[in-house]
């Protein structure tokens, strides 16, 4: 797969060989009837790729598998792999014959300000999509959907939310996660303490350390963690899920024809076979640094997403279970 | 810049459900003060303990308030609350490490003695200048009064010493509300924990941040106002005071 074969050289370079632009200039002539786009006058994003030769991905550190930084101190992941196909069709319509790519790491505060002031143009992270948040970026169609469970450890015997009555969880800050516990703590009074993790590591150790019974969580991120904890036949998954949550690229708000431009490329790839070579790749088999094998089958929902690709950031578009996203009595998933 | 402002987001409904924005704010205040007051009244009397220590006569005693200054003024705060929070309970036997993880409001009481025995390092180091810069004459005439050594410190001293120190005291007050903001790692839901909390949810981060930055700010005019108003209340005609050499 020469393609393939091109993306890993460049996430191994971490950028895009430029070619001059005098051969960028003769790509547009010969390019121009296959791809309109170009020809019109350009705007938003698409302008500055084309003025610049190049783009900016936001990246993640530390979030795996989706965009984390390997032992090689590379940035790689399944968002960045999908980022990646998105910069190719860009390129192609654009007709350039290189684009720069330039990973900029962003944290789940940055994010937000590094996008509106145009220093990251894709965020290929593992950002939730949600009606709020729409408010103040784009979404490209979603690429990943999780559910939220408990992680508890084998010996405590909790089954369900409701085995926790009186118990303490942990959440990490800022998460959809928190504001669902949070919710579902007052609805059904269940008088759990939840207490907050700075973030996905720290709310694991509190899980470790014995601070916390149970953390919740998105069912891909415990997974992640339960496979590169000391002894992770010590934790248990929940099977309970207790609402289910798209995952997507971000953009920036009005800027249609980017959009349209990172919609088409990633309708596309979801039809091609790579898309599922991909899939693969990051979660069933085993990923570096560590070689751990996150052994987790595309969620049904996922492949009702991949199938009609949407970017609705409402859960319910989402649920194939027979249940609603929002009732914690959910049947299991896999 | 593609950003959409949007302040009135302070008026709507948090994802809890129960609090607007604006209220998510105000609790966050409402930790960050009562973590830094309490901690405050910590450091106070802690540091003028070891603060005294290092000017006692005996040499052992000065070397423990200086090593006790050197442990805590030296390991960054951010490690400190790290240690107290994750590490402590590992090393208690088991049944009082249990315990203290399932205390309610942990963070809580974790960020008050961290940010305690912090502070009380620097405010142990100020004491000890403050002594230091009263002339030997003073120690010498409380005991030439028949006063004991307690006496001469409690009486002659620290009235004085303190009085000196009070314009660092004040920037170490304002360092402790500005430092509680660390305790967010251990998960308390302080002020800046709250604007974090909230650029999540709403995404509206220049928003909350803004909030916070002027909550910050106000408080901490209002805390430098107040020292100086004791400054001014305490000051003793004739001896060392702020201003005086204007």
């Amino acid at each position: 797969m020469s393609l393939n074969l091109k993306l890993k050289q460049n996430l191994k370079l971490n950028r895009i060989v430029v070619v001059s632009a005098l051969a960028a200039g003769a790509a547009v002539l010969s390019t121009a009837g296959a791809a309109p786009a170009a020809a019109q006058e350009l705007t938003g994003t698409l302008a500055k790729i084309k003025r610049t030769g190049a783009i900016t991905l936001g990246v993640r550190d530390g979030s795996i598998p989706f965009s984390y930084l390997d032992d090689k101190q590379q940035y790689q992941g399944y968002s960045i792999d999908l980022c990646m196909q998105i910069v190719l069709a860009v390129q192609k319509q654009l007709g350039m014959s290189g684009v720069k790519v330039a990973m900029n790491p962003v944290t789940s505060a940055n994010r937000i300000p590094l996008m509106a002031n145009g220093t990251i143009d894709l965020e290929c992270g593992s950002t939730t999509n949600n009606a709020e948040r729409q408010r103040q970026v784009a979404f490209a169609p979603t690429m990943f959907v999780i559910a939220n469970r408990l992680l508890t450890k084998k010996s405590a015997g909790i089954r369900s939310l409701a085995d926790m009555k009186g118990k303490t969880l942990v959440a990490s800050a800022g998460t959809t996660t928190l504001k669902q516990m949070t919710i579902l703590n007052n609805e059904k009074k269940l008088g759990m303490h939840i207490v907050v993790g700075k973030d996905h590591p720290e709310s694991f150790l509190m899980l470790e350390t014995g601070r916390a019974v149970a953390e919740a969580n998105d069912d891909i991120l415990l997974a992640a963690q339960v496979a590169s904890s000391k002894s992770p036949g010590d934790y248990v998954i929940g099977t309970e899920a207790l609402s289910v949550e798209p995952y997507g690229i971000m953009l920036r708000r009005d800027d249609p024809a980017f959009k349209q431009a990172v919609d088409g490329a990633l309708t596309r790839f979801y039809k091609t076979p790579e898309f599922k070579q991909v899939y693969d790749k990051w979660f069933l088999r085993p990923i570096p640094p560590k070689g751990i094998n996150l052994n987790f089958p595309m969620p049904a929902q996922l492949q009702a997403v991949i199938a009609k690709p949407t970017d609705s950031p409402d859960p319910a578009a989402y649920a194939v279970a027979p249940a609603p996203a929002t009732a914690p009595a959910i049947a299991p998933v896999k | 810049m593609n950003y959409h402002w949007n302040w009135s987001i302070f008026g709507e409904l948090s994802p809890d459900g129960v609090q607007t924005y604006g209220q998510t704010l105000l609790s966050g205040l409402g930790w960050t003060l009562s973590a830094s007051l309490l901690g405050w009244v910590m450091a106070l009397a802690l540091g003028m303990l070891v603060g005294v220590l290092r000017t006692v006569p005996h040499p052992w005693v000065r070397r423990l308030g200086t090593a006790y200054v050197e442990i805590f003024r030296n390991v960054p705060l951010l490690v400190q609350m790290f240690l107290w929070y994750f590490v402590m309970p590992e090393l208690l036997p088991q049944a009082t490490g249990d315990w203290l993880k399932t205390l309610p409001n942990a963070p809580f009481l974790t960020a008050v003695v961290c940010l305690g025995f912090f502070t009380s390092a620097r405010v142990a180091v100020q004491v000890t200048a403050g002594i230091d810069a009263l002339s030997g004459g003073q120690r010498l005439a409380g005991m030439a009064l028949g006063l004991s050594r307690t006496q001469t410190y409690r009486y002659i001293l620290l009235p004085l010493a303190l009085r000196i120190v009070l314009p660092p005291l004040t920037s170490e007050f304002l360092n402790i509300i500005k430092n509680s903001s660390v305790a967010l790692t251990i998960g308390l839901m302080e002020l800046t924990a709250s604007a974090r909390a909230i650029q999540e949810f709403s995404f509206q981060v220049f928003e909350a941040f803004s909030a916070a930055t002027l909550i910050y700010v106000v408080v901490n005019i209002g805390v430098t106002a107040a020292m100086h108003w004791l400054e001014r209340r305490v000051a003793l005609p004739g001896s060392i005071q702020a201003g005086g050499a204007r």
